[in-house]
């Protein structure tokens, strides 16, 4: 009897621990619920999903590098080059919003086949590599601009900003969610994904296994270049306007998602729908203190906080899970 | 009264990890300025003996006492402060400093707060012109030494610390012929001055060029202590050898078949010098040599890992070179490599992925993991090598070492290869789990593999290989065939002996 009792306390605690992204999450939600009556309105909710769509696809693509032991720190800069870059072939080429979408894609890709370039060929520090592409990239971004923001024509890319499938989903989340079910099937169904959780688990192993690892690091790169210029072109359609300013310091919030998601920093662990657990968590204590009226400084200092929190706790976790 | 006589006195030592004795009766006894060599093969207990005595490690039994005065370090640190100084392989300085930063790097300032680097330059110019040095400045950075300087360097900063005892783990391995003269000169130099010097090496003509006084290892545990004057090479290896066959080799009758691997004149780094052997289906042959001797080296080249520059391989009857891994394991050799957790599994994955890994296309149906596909085929592979597990969603960190190793090997069955690699196969796991692997090696035998078996135990070896090739400093000393297997035979050719 007295086993049985203990066994089943054991799988409660155990799905407590499994889960606790999930229910760091809900009790966020609870308590915004609790504290805040604005909070728990479709406006509100819809607002959220509308913010925080381009943080999620970015975040996606930083998980990529993140699993494979590396980091991309360039994030916000190629962000700033798909805002800026969209605005711009819309402004002052008059393309179209397809082919302006286009080039920022292809312009964001190669900028992150860059770094993976450096990475992957060069033996560079992904730290380094990324960091020295983060300059570059601004830099790109504020010569095409010119250093002030471009405006779109009106009823071009900002359709997109602004447009819904029902009244409670928009199709910046549709296209999200889309990036997320692909990454979930990519890390999971595909040898791609395989190899880049391998490679950040024992590079050393994977090479001696026969496999180049070269090429699948380089790739991750890729898709992080070409996920950040996604948020640009978002970032530039939910406003209108290209920035070079935009996505400053995205980077870090890209990061902790991961971390907050149960990505490990070392390689090797992480999950995609847990790293949009991550983003939300963010956005929940963002959102919050916006509509309990809590300055931006101390918000930034709360956020800090519990990003803190959420790893500890994590850490607690995974060695009671061991 | 007698007593007094040694400086050091270590009788009787005892040592376990995790219930194996690394140690058991060993002993040691070494006096006031003399060069005290240490001997025995690989995994006799010399290392795990010298740690013990520097304070590395803590003696589960034995006496330890230097001048007389029992001692029990706790951390290396005590060992220091008693005079006691290890000299690594791998030096312990800091690249990017000053000779003198790292002669005094404990005791930079220590008389006040403020550095005086005029008074520690002199100071380690002194002593390193005492020691016949003075070519080293003082002023250059480390890291721009030659190896041979930076040993120097070392020794530099463990006497000036008044170490009293010096140990040496192989120091001459890294050297050049001209650089080892210039270190026995300065060894002789400071076993005059009363410096006890207790030397590792597996280089025999060098103990009886330098040392005094040899103490013999076997298996953990004393075995003789003789003067080395009184002695020829032939005895000594004589008393290093000499162990019973025990009964844990399981019998193969695996048909020999066609040659699947043949390495002609193969040269590539130092280690890799003119290297030929074949090897048949159902063949397994060994790798015998002290560490450093090159095997791995040698396996890695030929499997792509390393890079060579003449010779000839031939693989299933085609010529190759290759580049990489992948393209061996396309060409279907595999290799299991000497350290399982840094580049053997992926220790946090589930066993599923490190199975798979190598043959994932066998587990997707167009390109997409099918679970069902992947579960039977990674099931049925570690059934074939008799794998335990509870699931195969859970890490391999989860797993015993042995099995850990199964699970490693399995990926080389999945990949479908003809000939496999085992550098040092039971390395880390226990008795039982040796047994286990040596089955498997014979199953894969029997089915017509091609095994090559790198091993640092020699009975290990007798038991399972065919052949043995034996290997010192990056050549082939020798190749017995079982009727001339002998310890003796075996180590005669490591130590680089001739026939």
């Amino acid at each position: 009897m007295a086993q049985e009792k203990s066994k089943s306390n054991f799988s409660v605690k155990n799905f407590i621990l499994k889960n606790n992204t999930y229910l760091i999450l809900l009790v966020l939600f609870i308590v915004c619920s609790v504290v805040s009556r604005d909070f728990l309105t479709l406006s509100n909710l819809v607002n959220i999903c509308q913010q925080y769509a381009s943080t999620v696809i970015v975040s996606i693509g930083m998980l990529f590098v993140i699993l494979t032991g590396g980091i991309d720190l360039s994030v916000g800069s190629i962000v700033a080059i798909g805002s800026v870059l969209s605005a711009y072939s819309l402004n002052s080429w008059g393309w179209g919003v397809v082919p302006a979408c286009l080039i920022s894609l292809l312009v964001g890709t190669a900028c992150g086949t860059f770094t993976g370039f450096l990475v992957a060929r060069t033996d560079m520090a992904p730290f380094v590599a990324s960091l020295a592409m983060m300059t570059m990239a601004r830099g790109i971004a504020y010569m095409i601009s010119n250093g002030s923001p471009i405006m779109t024509p009106v009823n071009s890319i900002s359709v997109l900003g602004t447009a819904k499938i029902f009244s409670w989903l928009t199709w910046l989340a549709v296209i999200a969610v889309i990036i997320v079910v692909a990454a979930w099937f990519v890390t999971n169904y595909l040898s791609f994904g395989r190899i880049t959780i391998a490679i950040g688990s024992n590079e050393e192993a994977v090479h001696l296994a026969g496999i180049n690892t070269m090429p699948i690091k380089m790739a991750t790169y890729a898709i992080s270049g070409f996920c950040s210029a996604i948020g640009g072109i978002i970032a530039c359609s939910r406003t209108g306007i290209g920035s070079p300013a935009v996505g400053n310091g995205l980077e870090l919030d890209c990061i902790a998602a991961c971390v907050i998601g149960g990505a490990s920093l070392s390689g090797g662990v992480g999950s995609p729908v847990k790293t949009v657990v991550g983003v939300l968590v963010l956005a929940l204590i963002g959102n919050i203190m916006n509509l309990l009226a809590v300055p931006s400084y101390p918000q930034d200092v709360i956020k800090g906080i519990i990003i803190i929190f959420a790893v500890l706790l994590q850490r607690v976790t995974n060695k009671t899970t061991n | 009264m007698e007593n007094q006589e040694y400086r050091i006195e270590m009788q009787d030592i005892k040592k376990a990890f995790s219930g194996v004795y690394a140690l058991n009766g060993a002993q040691l006894r070494v006096k006031p300025g003399e060069i005290h060599a240490l001997i025995g093969e690989n995994g006799a207990g010399k290392s795990t003996l010298m740690k013990v005595l520097a304070g590395a490690l803590q003696r589960d039994g034995g006496i330890v006492k230097i001048e007389g005065q029992e001692v029990h370090f706790s951390t290396p640190k005590e060992g220091k402060l008693a005079g006691i100084a290890t000299i690594y392989q791998e030096f312990m300085l800091a690249p990017e400093l000053t000779v003198t930063e790292n002669i005094f790097i404990d005791r930079l300032n220590q008389e006040g707060k403020i550095i005086k680097w005029k008074r520690l330059t002199k100071e380690a110019e002194r002593l390193l012109s005492e020691m016949g040095f003075d070519e080293i400045n003082p002023g250059t950075k480390v890291s721009n030494l030659s190896v041979a300087y930076q040993q120097v360097v070392e020794i530099c900063k463990s006497i000036s610390r008044n170490a009293k005892v010096l140990i040496l783990d192989e120091p001459t391995a890294v050297l050049t012929v001209k650089e080892i003269q210039k270190l026995f000169t300065l060894l002789k130099k400071l076993k005059a001055d009363g410096v006890s010097i207790i030397y590792i090496s597996h280089r025999l003509e060098e103990i009886f060029e330098l040392c005094d006084t040899i103490t013999v290892m076997k298996d953990g545990a004393f075995v003789d202590c003789i003067p080395a004057g009184s002695i020829d090479k032939d005895g000594l290896i004589r008393k290093m050898v000499g162990r019973e066959l025990n009964q844990m080799f399981p019998k193969r009758n695996a048909e020999i078949g066609d040659t699947i691997l043949e390495v002609e004149h193969l040269t590539g780094s130092e280690l890799v010098q003119d290297i030929s052997f074949s090897v048949k289906a159902g063949q397994v042959l060994g790798f015998y040599g002290l560490v450093g001797a090159g095997r791995t080296e040698t396996m890695r080249a030929i499997f792509g890992a390393d890079k060579w520059e003449s010779g000839n391989i031939r693989f299933l009857g085609k010529s190759v070179h290759f580049k990489s891994p992948k393209q061996a394991v396309r060409a279907k050799l595999g290799m299991l490599p000497e350290d399982r957790k840094r580049q053997g599994v992926l220790l946090e994955q589930s066993i599923k992925m490190n199975t798979s890994i190598t043959a994932m296309e066998k587990a997707q149906k167009s390109g997409i993991f099918n679970s069902k596909k992947e579960t039977d085929f990674v099931k049925g592979l570690l059934a074939k090598i008799n794998t335990k597990y509870t699931s195969i969603e859970n890490p391999a960190s989860s797993l015993s070492g042995g099995n850990q190793q199964k699970v490693a090997l399995a990926k080389w069955l999945a990949a479908d290869c003809k000939c496999i690699i085992f550098d040092e196969p039971t390395r880390g796991v226990d008795v039982g789990a040796k047994t286990e692997i040596y089955h498997c090696i014979n199953q894969l035998a029997k089915a017509g593999l091609a095994i090559i078996m790198i091993s640092s135990e020699m009975p290990e070896l007798m038991g399972m290989c065919d052949d043995i090739i034996v290997m010192h400093q990056g050549r082939i000393r020798g190749t017995l065939s079982r009727d001339e297997f002998s310890e003796d035979n075996i180590i005669f050719a490591a130590m680089g002996g001739e026939k």
